[in-house]
């Protein structure tokens, strides 16, 4: 028996130290539990504001559906066991703040409306809203992409003319040094009275606040690398453009994405401060305009809709950089 | 005065350096040596006795300050694949795989589409099929070195520099990539010179060996290694021979301990007792 029980905390021990409570079963039921407990406080406990519960209890219907679900499945899969596992007791607190979020508002009024909407009335207004908040979010996200990836070009090729030439080094790198710490954001007047329109001047805002920070990593990258893959190099038969494209920018590629994470979160900021301010379109626009008709169930449902849309950019972004750096996989820094 | 059997002639080369400090550290004085085609030539002598200097200007990854070097009557300027260099921590591309470091060659020297065959060849050739996919941290130091050595000999080198490929390696290892080193030479009959510090290594591999002396860098000897092609580590005339060489080094300024320098002794302290 005590033998037993050693080996199979061995077997367990690589996951101990990565996943939270590996092996307790409990949380898992305990987490369906509280998101069906605050399915039943919505549902059994009366109104004090006028609301639309349906969406809301779908939700939470829905929710504890694909966790019972997945609770089946994690019998046959590892990995989802793992996963799950780690994740129950946090999806637990979550079903009572969810049930102790509606029961201080929708169900009591002692936070009161506009400032505090319930679960419910986000929820529901999430759904009645979904064109607009859709369309709001396309327009974001495309003046974001194109935003982003202007300044991560531009970054890029001037960083390689900063890294790789001495006299672009000289005259170019002060400049960068000193608009790289102006905020982007203070060039709005100005972007908005010299570009055409309000989508140029947010692709003008983003842009540069990636391009600094993308040219910095990226120089500094091919600055970086060791002499001696030069030198191997040249001893191959290579010249100076091969130099550049096969070895420098190859060495600069773990910068370059150090760079883009960098500009990333500069162009979520940038994004929605020049939509609040000057758009017409988009998330940050959506807010101010729900923020003018105080209806601040909208604000957070756009604000909800931020959180999803630009975590979902940065797990894209670890994946495809997790892809190219496979080469550095396992390389103790 | 030209002779066709030499390949690379180094005619009274300087080599001076000055630290930060200014002070002038003479790594290389006055040297003259003649390597012939085809040799495998050895480099050995304590540090400092401007060892990979030599092989780094032969290379023309640096510049003499007097003397010329001289590659088949041509003087050598800059770096070229003619002359391939083996570093001694291989210096792979570590964004590269295996087979991608071995092709760069041909691809720096936009011939990879017509010689792509080779790539397969060369990585038979060095024992590591299987590898080819493997990025150059998923292998160990010996099958790097082993790349690393492909990687130059693609491109079909006029002369292989070797600088100190095999100080990083444990013993057995070593040993391995001695043998593979001394097949490769049989088989292509490529010009090596090879810079150590094992003069075993040394004995074991050359035709010559060109003992060097520190501060000022200088040739102090070349010794011709006169031994039967399948060398044994354990025959008389190797253990003469290696007993010569450091004498030699003993009083180059090496500092071997001068226990090992009695041949009884010596025979004891490398475990070859029982093979004589």
């Amino acid at each position: 028996m005590e033998k037993n029980k050693k080996s199979k905390h061995e077997v367990l021990g690589s996951d101990i130290g990565v996943y939270w409570k590996p092996k307790s079963k409990i949380w898992v039921a305990a987490s369906i539990a509280t998101v069906l407990l605050a399915l039943l406080v919505d549902v059994l406990v009366p109104n004090v504001q006028f609301v639309n519960p349906v969406s809301y209890q779908v939700f939470l219907g829905g929710f504890a559906a694909v966790l019972t679900v997945l609770w089946i499945a994690s019998r046959y899969v590892g990995t989802i066991r793992k996963k799950l596992y780690h994740k129950a007791q946090f999806i637990f607190a979550v079903g009572i703040v969810l049930a102790l979020w509606d029961l201080l508002t929708t169900k009591s009024g002692i936070f009161k409306l506009p400032f505090f909407p319930g679960p419910v009335q986000i929820v529901d207004v999430i759904v009645k809203e979904r064109t607009t908040l859709l369309i709001s979010t396309y327009y974001s996200m495309r003046l974001f992409f194109v935003g982003l990836v202007s300044g991560t070009l531009l970054g890029i090729a001037t960083g390689i003319l900063i890294g790789w030439y001495r006299q672009w080094y000289y005259w170019l790198f002060p400049v960068i040094k000193i608009s790289g710490v102006i905020p982007a954001i203070a060039w709005l007047p100005i972007a908005i009275v010299l570009l055409p329109n309000s989508f140029s001047a947010g692709v003008f805002l983003i842009a540069i606040a990636s391009w600094f920070s993308v040219a910095f990593m990226v120089s500094g990258g091919i600055a970086s690398t060791p002499k001696v893959y030069y030198e191997a190099a040249k001893t191959l038969g290579a010249g100076e453009s091969f130099l550049l494209f096969h070895i420098a920018l190859p060495n600069a590629v773990p910068d370059i994405f150090s760079g883009i994470s960098t500009a990333t979160g500069l162009s979520f900021l940038t994004l929605i401060v020049s939509e609040m301010i000057g758009a017409k379109a988009g998330l940050g626009w959506y807010i101010n305009w729900a923020k003018a008709w105080s209806a601040y169930d909208k604000v957070y449902a756009s604000i909800i809709i931020m959180a999803i849309a630009f975590s979902i950019i940065l797990a894209v972004l670890t994946v495809v950089r997790n892809y190219v750096l496979r080469w550095k996989n396992g390389i103790v820094q | 005065m030209s002779n066709p059997g030499i390949l690379i002639d180094i005619r009274g080369v300087d080599r001076v350096y000055y630290d930060t400090t200014g002070r002038k550290t003479e790594a290389l004085q006055n040297v003259n040596l003649q390597i012939r085609k085809g040799e495998l030539i050895s480099f050995i002598g304590p540090s400092g006795c401007g060892k990979t200097t030599l092989l780094r200007l032969i290379a023309g990854l640096d510049a003499p300050q007097a003397g010329q070097l001289l590659l088949n009557e041509s003087p050598v300027e800059k770096p070229g694949f003619e002359r391939g260099y083996v570093f001694q921590q291989g210096a792979l591309f570590p964004w590269k795989t295996v087979e991608e470091n071995i092709a760069i060659g041909l691809i720096a020297r936009n011939v990879y589409k017509e010689k792509k065959p080779l790539v397969k060849q060369y990585i038979d050739m060095i024992g590591l099929t299987g590898f080819e996919k493997a990025y150059p941290h998923e292998i160990s130091g010996g099958m790097a070195q082993r790349v690393a050595i492909a990687r130059a000999l693609i491109n079909e080198p006029k002369v292989l520099l070797l600088d100190e490929p095999l100080g990083a390696l444990d013993a057995f290892t070593r040993i391995d990539l001695q043998n593979t080193i001394r097949k490769i030479w049989k088989n292509t009959r490529t010009t090596i010179v090879l810079v150590t510090h094992d003069v075993d290594e040394a004995i074991y591999l050359s035709d010559r060996i060109v003992i060097m002396t520190a501060r000022p860098g200088k040739i102090n000897e070349i010794i011709e290694v006169k031994l039967k092609p399948e060398r044994d580590r354990n025959d008389d005339e190797f253990i003469i021979l290696r007993r010569r060489v450091l004498e030699k080094l003993h009083l180059a300024g090496m500092h071997i301990p001068s226990r090992l320098v009695d041949p009884v002794e010596l025979i004891n302290v490398l475990g070859l007792g029982e093979a004589i």
